[in-house]
């Protein structure tokens, strides 16, 4: 058996959570244009600025929304992230009139192909 | 103890050989004469192989066995001979009958090139002064008489063959540091042009003024001066093209010997090759560590043990394959798994070691007798006048406690020729009277110096021939290749001709180095 690498787009809802006067999304963003990408260690190419999951709390909403920590954001409510500041990335996720987010994400899998002859 | 240090011991790696002896090899034997010292010169050791007859591998009948000793009994016998005691080797007498030979044919032709080149200068140095005087002699009495611009250019004329008298001497007449094989080919055409030069005025002069004794006596004064004006033009173009041309570092040579592989890399200019054949002489003598042959013996070892180790059948009958038994040979060499490069190894290890623990002997023996000794200031010298001693004597006085130490070093080395015990103290004395450490004392023994270190009788190499398949006196280029033989060993040239080098230039302003700081932010949201 072998190992394949391959990415996967997924739409995730997430809702967020009421802490005190904030709403909560329960993960890490690391990533953007004004950042260093080669200081990203989710990322395949090292020169991706894209914004990346780099934390996701446990029992949080994001966690619970099915976010894993390594997925790269694409979209946020249609807004694209692949070319935005950090700063940018944080008010997109983070508005204040938004109950609910809907993600497309990029995620990198790993899956184990089995040999035909083990599956015969 | 002798004035000659000890001689090695009998250190012969085929004692390990004879150790390992395969089957066949049993019935040989090994026989070694002890190595002697001439005049404190190499050391041969003399080794004599004999292998046992050819076993035929078809039939056994006598006269087989017979004919094939008789065959390979050239090829199979290893002998590296010496000399002995009351005998001159072959090499010595090539060596005494080159120096007979070579003294006398050379020294003719460097006399010959001297006595044409004085002779030319004088005659030019007085051309210009016979130009003048000749006129007064034959018809004084019909010249117009000499004005002040006359009597001026006197004066410039003196002044000028005062300043090319000083500038031949200065360029010219200098010690000849080399005997070269084939004439300067600068020097013999500026000879031939100051000839053809002052050929042609005179010839100008005998036609036109002798002959038709031409009254007009400044002109014949302004014509002198333009004579003496044209040779210190030559003179210039004498400095040009044999000193100013070949400054410019042009061509990079790597040198290497032969016998170790000592390589060095020097820069010239253009020069032709024989020249650049001096120069890397020259600096051979200084850069170069000493030819000691004593280091070479184990590497010839080893390439006689791989000589002897094989030997070839022919089965096919008395065809004569030469090179199909070499090829086979070859093959077989390579296939064998022989595990010569391991002794190698462990051999080379374990020198290195009892080298380093000598030195470190030697080291402290030297320190503890540099301790015994100590400088009496000029006061002190009136005080105690009892047990003072000059150089010499203090260097006797310590030498003792330190010489066994010295010897048994110089002894691994390899380098008990180069020092004898009379240069040993000598330099002892040296180093007290300059105030110098133990440390500097040792220097010059510790790691082998270049040739000029040495006395001239060790140097092995002062007859060198150039070896070149171009003609040497033509320029250097690119890729040639030269060889310098003395009689031990040769210098392998190699002529590189420097890159051209594309320079090209970038302007940074100052003002234009600027920061910024390598961000990588996590913000939870």
């Amino acid at each position: 058996s072998f190992f394949i690498f391959f990415s996967f787009q997924q739409r995730i809802e997430i809702h967020k959570l009421r802490q005190g006067d904030n709403l909560i999304l329960g993960f890490s963003i690391g990533g953007g244009i004004d950042q260093d990408p080669t200081q990203n260690p989710f990322s395949e190419d090292k020169t991706d600025k894209g914004i990346y999951v780099t934390r996701v709390t446990e029992g949080g909403p994001a966690e619970v929304a099915g976010l894993q920590i390594g997925d790269k954001i694409m979209q946020v409510n249609g807004w694209d992230m692949t070319m935005v500041t950090h700063d940018q990335a944080r008010k997109r996720l983070t508005k204040r009139n938004e109950e609910v987010v809907r993600l497309l994400v990029t995620r990198q899998s790993l899956q184990k192909a089995v040999q035909q002859s083990m599956m015969s | 103890m002798s004035a000659a240090m000890d001689t090695e011991s009998t250190y012969s790696g085929y004692s390990h050989y004879s150790g390992h002896s395969k089957k066949a090899h049993r019935q040989g034997r090994d026989r070694h004469k002890s190595p002697r010292s001439k005049d404190g010169s190499r050391s041969e050791k003399s080794v004599t192989i004999q292998t046992p007859p050819a076993e035929p591998l078809l039939g056994n009948d006598a006269s087989r066995a017979e004919e094939g000793q008789d065959d390979n009994w050239g090829e199979t016998t290893t002998a590296i001979t010496g000399t002995s005691e009351h005998s001159i080797s072959q090499e010595d007498i090539a060596r005494i009958s080159k120096d007979l030979e070579d003294s006398v044919g050379l020294d003719c032709k460097r006399y010959l090139g001297l006595t044409v080149a004085a002779v030319l200068g004088l005659l030019v140095f007085l051309t210009p002064i016979a130009f003048i005087l000749l006129p007064q002699i034959l018809w004084r009495d019909d010249l117009e008489p000499c004005g002040t611009v006359c009597e001026g250019l006197f004066i410039s004329v003196a002044f000028k063959l005062l300043i090319l008298l000083i500038g031949t001497w200065a360029l010219f007449f200098r010690q000849p540091k080399a005997d070269i094989p084939r004439v300067f080919v600068f020097r013999a055409l500026l000879l031939v042009l100051i000839f053809l030069f002052v050929f042609s005025y005179w010839l100008f002069y005998g036609v036109r003024i002798l002959d038709s004794k031409d009254t007009n006596y400044q002109g014949i004064v302004q014509y002198a001066v333009s004579l003496v004006d044209a040779l210190l033009f030559i003179h210039y173009l004498a400095i040009v093209l044999l000193e100013l041309r070949q400054l410019q570092p042009m061509f990079t040579v790597k040198v290497v010997r032969s016998t170790d592989g000592e390589s060095r890399y020097y820069s010239l200019g253009h020069l032709s090759i024989q020249r650049a054949a001096l120069v890397v002489l020259e600096n051979y003598y200084k850069d170069f560590t000493v030819y000691n042959p004593a280091l070479l013996t184990a590497s010839k070892s080893r390439a006689a043990k791989h000589m002897a180790g094989l030997k070839v059948y022919n089965v096919d009958g008395p065809g004569n394959n030469a090179s199909g038994q070499s090829r086979a040979m070859i093959a077989a060499a390579a296939r064998r798994r022989d595990s010569s490069h391991n002794e190698l190894y462990y051999e080379e290890a374990d020198h290195e070691r009892r080298v380093k623990k000598r030195r470190a002997r030697l080291v402290v023996a030297v320190e503890e007798a540099f301790t015994h000794i100590k400088r009496l200031q000029a006061e002190e010298q009136q005080k105690a006048p009892g047990e003072m001693m000059d150089p010499r004597e203090a260097a006797q006085a310590i030498f003792p406690s330190m010489a066994r130490a010295l010897q048994k070093y110089l002894r691994i080395t390899r380098q008990q020729q180069y020092h004898s015990m009379e240069s040993i103290l000598q330099h002892l004395s040296f180093c007290i009277t300059n105030n110098m450490t133990p440390k500097a004392f040792l220097e010059r023994y510790l790691n082998p110096g270049p040739t000029l270190q040495y006395d001239r009788d060790r140097w092995f190499s002062k007859q060198w021939t150039l070896v070149s398949e171009e003609a040497v006196t033509n320029g250097l280029q690119d890729g040639i290749v030269f060889v310098l033989k003395c009689l031990d060993f040769s210098l392998v040239v190699n002529v590189k001709k420097i890159p051209f080098i594309k320079l090209s230039e970038e302007f940074i302003d100052p003002k234009s180095h600027k920061f910024v700081l390598r961000l990588q932010s996590e913000t939870s949201v």
